[in-house]
């Protein structure tokens, strides 16, 4: 099986219904996605697919290949995901950090599809994505630092 | 993740490189008479400030700093460290920050746990900052020939003023190395003024950069060449175990490598592993596949009635009966009886689970007698022991290397997962196995946070003055979990706000009846503090309402003149483990918070209809917290929370950009406990299973705004903790807040849909 991911082809064995994220972590070795409920509740996981985010723990493989993976490892050489990077340091945003991947992929998203979200823009996009160490009040105001730079 | 062994780690020139060293300043030198221990004196192994334990310095001038607590958000990987490179004049760009593995002996103690870093590390660490420092000043005098007095260190170098030479730590190291360790008599500390990183919060997070592209490197995310990945199946009743099981279709999973049962700990099962099915796979997909298909008959043993609606029935029963006296003064019971109003209230909070974003992992590789762990713990000492009891290996064989912990809340105190590794290891001859929770297993094998209920009854005066006061609280103990025959709150759980009531009330009661454990019962960020403060807070507003006062004036004259009180007069001998003298029991602090919190939040400004205010204050951790909480409730009786206004008094911050963040998270977590979570039990099973029915707080559900007010201090005072104080006054705050919006009292918690109106068609009929 073959998957393009951020940019760059890798070749592999896996069962065809493996979701994404196990492909991503155990075969290849990119922890940078990371595992938190499997049932996509809790968006740990979240990558983009061809663009959009979408939760790896429930994506099965087969159904990616040939598409656009792109994951957190690459959102530093990506114009949103850096600002949000930054933005994310400048604001202080992480606690354990375990989260926060999945909450940069799910704001890359949302900032691609609308560069200026309003509160309500940022409650719909984030709500799936959990953070126990309740950095919710940072995200938003990262979100906005990122959507103004 | 790239493993790293520290000792294969070359520093030329490294302070601790050489041997000769009398050790002067470090360990536990203590002359004192077996007086009573507090503080990190009281904790295993105490505190170590040896500067060749935790500070290297290489010739480049990298300036290598251990931490020996474990970061799962604190940020302690950055305020600690910080607080030494503070005291050493090192330049913060040129320090690194290392880990340390398991060893007490070495670093002093390592449980992360109890709000305790800080507060007990902060001297320790400052002083072997300045022990190298002055090292490195004595290197320079001497490669000048010039008295001690005429040097000084001054960001990463030597200065001598006289003649303006100048020598970069790095090119003192190795001579410094070669010195004695100053005693800690001699030692000169920084004036506060003097701090270049104390206190100021503009140092950034030493993994914000590694977490926010994706390399911080997990517990989870360990991988050793060759390794293998399993997955448990485990007893869905505590205490249950494996009557027989059929692995024929679970073998036969594409990548499944092995079936393999576990033994389990019956109860009290400590930090045992509980036992069941592990499946051992090429990858964790695979293994949690085979596992779907094994067939097991489970012996559910003792616990199999468990169920939360009957079982907070008999906690009402116990409540409502005399139960063990744990504390007393005057005579409320017969007061009570002859007073112009009663009050009687009930609550009830239900188990939680800590749920941390990182489920619990670990990995072990056993090789020639030797086990090596690499894991996310809170106590990685216990770690360690626990690991070498299970491998029969004496403990120096065990290496237990720490990584960043995906949050902890006091689940990963408790390394039962850790054992699982290594004993799955151990059946595939040593090959490194990574054990993997899913959030299933998270959810319903836990160490959980106690349930009780919480039965107060107080006697008002014509003035509406409370003149008596009995509370009961029932509740099972974490003591449950480690010894048999437990039925009673252990003081530190009673000294969680239970007795240490700081109210001048002329009679006063505190009784536990007993309460039987049938589920593993553990620490939960700020652990019983959470029953007792939303009880007690809520009953302190209920009076208030009965007496026609206002909730905030009420509570500040239940707190009496400024007063400092020794917990032990209150039945209080635990303190936090902090000396009564240094730490007793400050009530002006407390109502300075409660003050500040209800200014800074406007109490008393008007509302729209459905809003309201309500505060709580509780102190915990030796830390003084107020919070107001502003709740907006619709028609649906959907609740919002525009904003907390929080106050603390927790000594002076250390880190105060990291205090901030915490408290903040600690009203997220607060607002998602009173909203939100629960944990039942049916059959002796778990009901929830993953975030759709054990729920926490999302964005949509948190605070919108959070206004943090730190009382500021200098740092005579001794410090406080931090990262649990914040969570107990959410709750009843919010709980006061609906009240004044709705005029509905919430007495069980999680809310959740308590204000939605009846269902149309039950109105109908």
């Amino acid at each position: 099986m073959q998957l393009v991911i951020n940019g760059q082809a890798h070749t592999f064995e896996a069962q065809p219904d493996m979701p994404l994220l196990w492909v991503l972590r155990d075969v290849l070795h990119m922890t940078g996605t990371k595992f938190g409920c499997g049932m996509a509740l809790c968006g740990a996981c979240t990558v983009h697919v061809d663009g959009q985010p979408v939760r790896a723990c429930i994506t099965a493989v087969s159904t990616v290949v040939g598409k656009k993976i792109t994951t957190i490892e690459a959102m530093a050489s990506d114009a949103v995901g850096k600002k949000l990077q930054a933005a994310w340091l400048e604001v202080g945003v992480p606690q354990c950090g375990y989260c926060q991947p999945g909450q940069i992929m799910s704001a890359a998203g949302l900032l691609q599809q609308t560069p200026k979200p309003s509160d309500d823009d940022i409650d719909q996009a984030m709500s799936g994505n959990i953070c126990r160490c309740g950095t919710y009040t940072r995200i938003r105001a990262a979100i906005k630092k990122a959507s103004e730079s | 993740m790239i493993i790293e062994n520290m000792s294969r780690r070359a520093f030329l020139g490294a302070l601790g490189a050489t041997g000769l060293l009398l050790v002067v300043g470090c360990g536990q030198s203590k002359t004192a008479a077996p007086a009573a221990k507090y503080g990190a004196d009281s904790m295993p192994h105490g505190w170590v400030d040896d500067p060749l334990v935790f500070v290297h310095i290489d010739t480049d001038g990298t300036v290598t700093i251990i931490c020996h607590r474990q970061e799962m958000g604190q940020g302690v990987r950055t305020s600690l460290p910080m607080a030494l490179a503070d005291e050493l004049e090192a330049d913060w760009q040129r320090v690194r920050v290392r880990q340390a593995n398991a060893d007490e002996a070495r670093f002093g103690n390592q449980d992360t746990d109890g709000s305790r870093s800080m507060r007990h590390f902060f001297m320790p660490v400052r002083r072997a900052g300045a022990a190298a420092r002055q090292m490195l000043e004595r290197a320079a005098a001497a490669r000048w020939a010039v008295p001690m007095t005429e040097v000084e260190a001054a960001n990463h170098e030597v200065v001598h003023r006289a003649t303006n030479r100048r020598l970069g730590y790095g090119e003192l190291a190795q001579d410094a190395s070669r010195l004695f360790v100053p005693s800690r008599q001699s030692l000169r500390l920084k004036q506060p003024a003097q701090f270049r990183y104390i206190g100021k919060g503009e140092v950034g997070l030493i993994d914000g950069a590694d977490i926010v592209s994706g390399r911080a490197a997990y517990g989870i995310d360990t991988v050793v060449d060759g390794m293998l990945y399993a997955v448990v199946a485990r007893p869905p009743v505590y205490g249950g175990k494996v009557k027989s099981y059929d692995a024929e279709a679970a073998t036969k999973v594409p990548g499944v490598v092995k079936v393999v049962e576990i033994p389990g700990t019956p109860p009290p099962s400590e930090f045992h592993p509980l036992g069941g099915v592990a499946v051992i796979a090429r990858n964790t997909w695979a293994a949690i596949q085979g596992r779907k298909a094994l067939k097991i008959d489970w012996d559910d043993g003792a616990n199999a009635p468990y169920d939360s609606a009957s079982y907070r029935a008999a906690l009402e029963q116990a409540a409502r009966a005399p139960g063990e006296v744990v504390r007393n003064h005057g005579d409320a019971v017969a007061v009570m009886k002859g007073v112009a109003r009663r009050v009687e209230a009930e609550y009830y909070i239900p188990h939680m689970a800590q749920a941390p974003m990182e489920p619990m992992a670990a990995t072990a590789r056993i090789a020639d007698g030797r086990c090596e762990v690499w894991t996310s713990v809170q106590a990685p000492q216990v770690t360690r022991q626990r690991v070498a009891d299970h491998l029969k290996l004496p403990f120096e064989n065990v290496t237990v290397h720490v990584a960043l912990l995906g949050g902890g809340f006091g689940r990963k105190s408790k390394p039962d997962y850790v054992v699982e590794a290594a004993l799955l290891s151990q059946a595939m001859d040593g090959a490194p196995v990574k054990v993997t929770w899913t959030r299933e297993d998270d959810v319903q094998h836990g160490y959980y946070h106690t349930v009780s209920v919480e039965h107060l009854e107080a006697g008002l005066d014509t003035q509406g003055k409370p003149v008596a006061w009995l509370h009961r609280s029932v509740a099972p103990s974490i003591s449950s979990t480690f010894g048999p025959g437990v039925e009673h709150e252990s003081p530190p759980e009673r000294g969680m706000g239970l007795v240490n009531v700081p109210f001048i009330i002329p009679n006063l009661r505190v009784e536990n009846p007993p309460a039987e454990a049938h589920a593993r019962i553990g620490w939960y960020r700020s652990v019983s503090n959470i029953p007792h403060a939303f009880a007690i807070q809520s009953f302190v507003a209920e009076l208030a309402a009965a007496a026609g006062r206002d909730p905030k004036d009420y509570l500040l004259e239940l707190l009496g003149p400024d007063r400092r009180i020794d917990p032990r007069t209150m039945g209080d001998n635990w303190n936090y483990t902090e000396s009564p003298a240094l730490y007793p029991f400050d009530t002006g602090r407390l109502r300075r918070v409660i003050e500040t919190a209800a200014t800074e939040a406007g109490w008393g400004k008007k509302l729209p209809a459905g809003q309201g205010l309500g505060i709580a204050a509780h102190y915990s951790f030796v830390t003084y917290v107020a919070a107001v909480v502003q709740v907006a409730v619709n028609e649906k009786g959907e609740i919002a929370i525009p904003r907390i206004d929080l106050a603390m008094d927790s000594g002076a911050q250390v880190n105060p950009e990291r205090v901030r963040s915490q408290i903040e998270g600690a009203c997220v977590m607060g607002a998602g406990n009173a909203l939100l979570s629960e944990i039942s039990f049916k059959a002796g099973r778990v009901v929830q299973s993953n975030f759709h029915d054990y729920q926490v707080a999302r964005m949509n559900q948190a605070p919108r705004a959070i206004g943090i007010h730190l009382i500021g201090s200098d740092f005579e005072r001794p410090l406080g903790g931090v990262g649990e104080p914040g969570v107990p006054p959410i709750a009843p705050a919010l709980a006061n807040a609906i009240f004044a919006a709705t005029g509905k009292r919430i007495r069980q918690l999680p809310i959740r849909d308590q204000l939605a109106p009846p269902a149309p068609q039950a109105l109908r009929r």
